[in-house]
């Protein structure tokens, strides 16, 4: 709440672009904010299909004797749901989308620093997405790898798409990667240089805080995956051993020989593991405005909350050979990865207890986002805590590979970071579009996708504790572990996934029908501090604020300070314009 | 409402955990110690779930909105930060403690461990035993043909007294320690066999393991445990672990390399033979 001096401005602002047609306007549009729902549309509609391709994959599981789908189309299913969620939805929502919505207004900016290669970085995106769709139509369809796509199966017949799903999988992935670089470079730069006067970091919110620093990471992360997917690609085409040793494949010897397996990895889990925090970290930053927003009150800790995503974000490239334990990797990487990979807990969990000791003397109003920020707490720390099982290298020999993880990573970093995402879209919907979205459906909505996912992804846990393996089409007759009434509980385990999926039609149909029909938001209807809600229009128009930027006095946390009237101070009303409580002379002060 | 729907959930979590009747296959293995870790690791895991949620659904009904609250402002609390850290900390260092103790252990098999080869190939499994100089032969991938389906090095005289089982059942003996020595041909495999809580990947181009001493006598199943293609799901094989006059009973009936390629050769001799007179 401290004021600082604010700092006259050196250069003079630099007009924007301004469109000429309508074709640079709304399609090839330059602003953030356009790019920004370009980019949410596009992952949400490959996101769908991803979402689709789980429903068969479980009808499959529950009821093996229907074989709704081959064992090839099973594989490929599996495959592409992964890849999907992890890289074409989650990455380009949280960074593609959120990113470019929010980065400029709430550091106070009006558009990123280089709108044009944020543009390009958009469609280079919907290029990548569309090659990886195409793969569903080719000869032989998508590749059925595994998202991990470990060589040197990825590449062998034995594996489906091995004829050309495969190469586009691994083109997409560079193209994404490219179009990727260039949007990231925009959000870290924007947050470097085009901050207004007076957004100091540490008057930054969490929210770009997460965003900020999970960018970083993906800009060192990436290159590891361009890496290994381009020599992959010369293993397939050009018959080079990076990643392949001398085999035999159905009784034919190939001429590969030399390569190394392990190899590839190393390489996709130095890009994989901070992909994970790629995810979480602006989901850790969103939530934590989120609910110091409709709690009322400052988040708990915030320098502690900073330099916890700080912390998270450079140990996270030194606990990738945890998802490798039982791969063949030198036995004694077991007792580093172990050690880093608990000592990440420790931030983490101090995160968790900050974001309860936010609530903790609060004024809980438990809106639609906060009830979503609730359940990401529910199922991060459930998620979190299973990641001690699956860290700590032993426990993780009996449980690796079997649907334990299955259920640990669906919870750690599909269920809560997607929580967040849905109550950031109901927080944020009316500044987009200026509408409400609908209550009565967003808490039907609200209730199914908690209670269902965790009735989906609970009970599965056990299921690894028995030893049924993942990324298999039938469990066939073992009958000492899959017993009938481990088979029951996948049916139930299908019906609830079935059901969550449902509650999803519930909520496109929110965001499409309240777009005419919702109820028209009130000027910041959450009565947030923040500068994304001090625009003079709502939604904000081309160029962000009016004549003048906004000046930033405050950090983003001033709810229910002693002595102002309103429960809120926004970043940009200087002390003097507070109007105080009665009886009060000073912000700050106890009563005179 | 939002309160009794978390107590639900955390109650419900904790009494799933109780009466599940989807837990650990029993143990046949010396691993009885992977399984302790797990049991520390819920009981711990387990307190912190209930306490962290159970407090959290406190705060919910105690704080949540009426007209005439005011949330209280407070930045930070640099004592609460500092006792949750050194707490969070101690606890974690309890799980990996013990943990790293039992991993120790499992990547350090005794000596008197016998070396049993596991070779995986698409969809199926053979073994290898050392035969009674107690030492694997050589093999090398490109030696694979229809004649020599393990790779063995012909010139290697360890090899020759090396027992070949291809895709059959796999004996151990009741309480003698193995170190399972793991090779793939073709692509990576998981030779996991839940009872003995153990697996590791088969990694083509070189050989990994791990071991275990079998405690319980029996029939049980092996299941690939890293995806490997179409037939990743039925690549089953069986392990039987037998008492000791079992064993070498079975034992006994099993031919070495030597003993199958004099036998080809006899075939190939008479086939040889037979296409001369014809």
């Amino acid at each position: 709440m401290s004021e600082s001096i604010i700092p006259e401005s050196e250069l003079e602002e630099v007009e924007l672009y301004h469109a000429k047609s309508w074709w640079t306007e709304k399609v090839f549009s330059q602003d953030a904010k356009l790019i920004a729902i370009q980019y949410g549309l596009t992952a949400f509609a490959i996101g769908f299909v991803a979402l689709v391709l789980s429903w068969f994959m479980r009808i499959q599981i529950a009821f093996p004797e229907m074989a709704i789908i081959s064992e090839g189309t099973y594989y490929q299913f599996i495959t592409m749901h992964g890849m999907i969620m992890v890289v074409y939805l989650l990455t380009a929502l949280f960074l593609g989308a959120f990113g470019n919505y929010l980065i400029p207004l709430m550091v106070g900016a009006r558009d990123m620093v280089f709108p044009y290669l944020n543009m390009v970085s958009y469609w280079t995106y919907l290029v990548a997405v569309l090659v990886l769709f195409v793969s569903f139509f080719t000869p032989g369809g998508p590749t059925g790898a595994g998202w991990t796509l470990y060589p040197p199966q990825a590449i062998l017949g034995g594996t489906p798409g091995q004829e050309t799903g495969i190469v586009l999988m691994l083109v997409s992935l560079c193209i994404f990667i490219v179009g990727f670089t260039m949007g990231g470079l925009n959000y870290v730069i924007t947050v470097l240089q085009a901050r207004t006067r007076g957004m100091t970091l540490m008057r930054m919110p969490l929210t770009v805080w997460g965003i900020f620093t999970a960018t970083v990471l993906a800009l060192f992360a990436f290159p590891a995956l361009f890496v290994s997917a381009v020599m992959m690609l010369f293993d397939k085409l050009l018959m080079t051993s990076f990643f392949m040793p001398a085999l035999v494949e159905f009784g034919e010897n190939l001429s590969y020989g030399g390569g190394s397996p392990i190899l590839f990895q190393h390489l996709f889990w130095f890009f994989g593991h901070p992909e994970v925090y790629i995810v979480a970290l602006p989901a850790f930053g969103i939530v934590s405005d989120l609910i110091s927003i409709h709690a009322r009150k400052n988040i708990f800790g915030f320098r502690m909350m900073v330099w916890a995503i700080v912390g998270i974000g450079a140990l996270s490239f030194i606990v990738w050979a945890h998802h490798m334990y039982v791969s063949g990797m030198n036995p004694y990487f077991g007792f580093f990865f172990a050690t880093t990979t608990l000592i990440i807990a420790v931030p983490t969990a101090l995160k968790v207890y900050n974001w309860i000791l936010t609530l903790w003397k609060g004024n809980i109003h438990l809106t639609i986002p906060m009830l979503f920020c609730l359940g990401f707490i529910v199922t991060f720390l459930n998620g979190g805590l299973t990641g001690l099982f699956l860290g700590n290298v032993i426990v993780d020999v009996p449980l690796s590979d079997t649907y334990f993880v299955v259920a640990h990573f669906h919870m750690v970093m599909g269920i809560a970071p997607v929580l967040v995402i849905l109550g950031a879209i109901y927080h944020w919907y009316p500044l987009i579009t200026g509408k409400m979205l609908h209550d009565g459906m967003g808490r039907f909505h609200f209730w199914i996708t908690f209670i269902g996912s965790y009735l989906i992804y609970f009970p599965m846990h056990y299921l690894g504790f028995i030893g049924v393996p993942r990324r298999y089409y039938e469990m066939g007759q073992t009958e000492a572990l899959y017993t009938s009434s481990a088979a029951d509980l996948n049916v139930f385990i299908t019906v609830a996934a079935l059901a969550v999926g449902f509650a999803q039609l519930v909520f496109i149909f929110n965001v499409f029908w309240s777009v005419k029909n919702g109820e028209v938001a009130e000027k910041n209807p959450w009565k947030s501090t923040s500068l994304e809600w001090q625009t003079p229009e709502q939604p904000p128009i081309h160029g962000n604020f009016g004549k003048e930027l906004p000046v930033v006095y405050r950090w983003a946390y001033d709810y229910s300070v002693p002595g102002a009237e309103d429960d809120f101070i926004p970043q940009d009303v200087p002390n003097e314009k507070v109007k105080l409580a009665e009886g009060y002379t000073e912000l700050g002060v106890e009563k005179t | 409402m939002v309160p009794f729907i978390l107590l639900v959930l955390i109650v419900g979590s904790v009494l799933f955990h109780l009466y599940t009747p989807w837990y650990s296959t029993p143990i046949a293995s010396n691993w009885s110690s992977i399984d302790s870790t797990i049991e520390l690791t819920f009981a711990m895991t387990g307190a912190v779930y209930v306490l962290v949620l159970g407090f959290m659904t406190y705060c919910v009904i105690k704080f949540k909105n009426t007209k005439s609250r005011k949330a209280d402002y407070e930045p930070e609390s640099k004592k609460a930060e500092v006792i949750l850290t050194v707490l969070t900390t101690i606890g974690v260092a309890g799980l990996l403690a013990p943990g790293l103790i039992v991993w120790d252990d499992y990547v350090s098999p005794p000596e008197e461990a016998m070396p049993i080869e596991a070779m995986g190939q698409q969809w199926y499994w053979n073994f290898r035993l050392p035969g009674e100089d107690g030492i694997l032969g050589t093999t090398d991938a490109r030696n694979i043909s229809a004649d020599n389906p393990f790779g063995m090095n012909e010139n290697d005289p360890n090899g020759k007294d090396d027992i070949l089982i291809e895709g059959d059942t796999l004996h151990l003996e009741h309480d003698k320690p193995v170190k399972f020595l793991l090779r793939s041909i073709d692509v990576l495999h998981n030779f996991y066999v839940p009872q003995f809580r153990a697996k590791m990947d088969l990694v083509p181009g070189m050989v990994t393991f791990y071991w275990i001493r079998p405690t319980v006598t029996g029939n049980y199943e092996i299941l690939c445990a890293e995806l490997c293609g179409v037939g990743h799901h039925a690549m089953r094989g069986e392990v039987q672990v037998d008492d000791a006059n079992n064993y070498q009973e079975w034992l006994n009936d099993q031919l070495t390399f030597e003993a199958i390629q004099e036998q080809a050769m006899l075939e190939k001799k008479e086939k040889l033979a037979f296409n001369k007179s014809n």
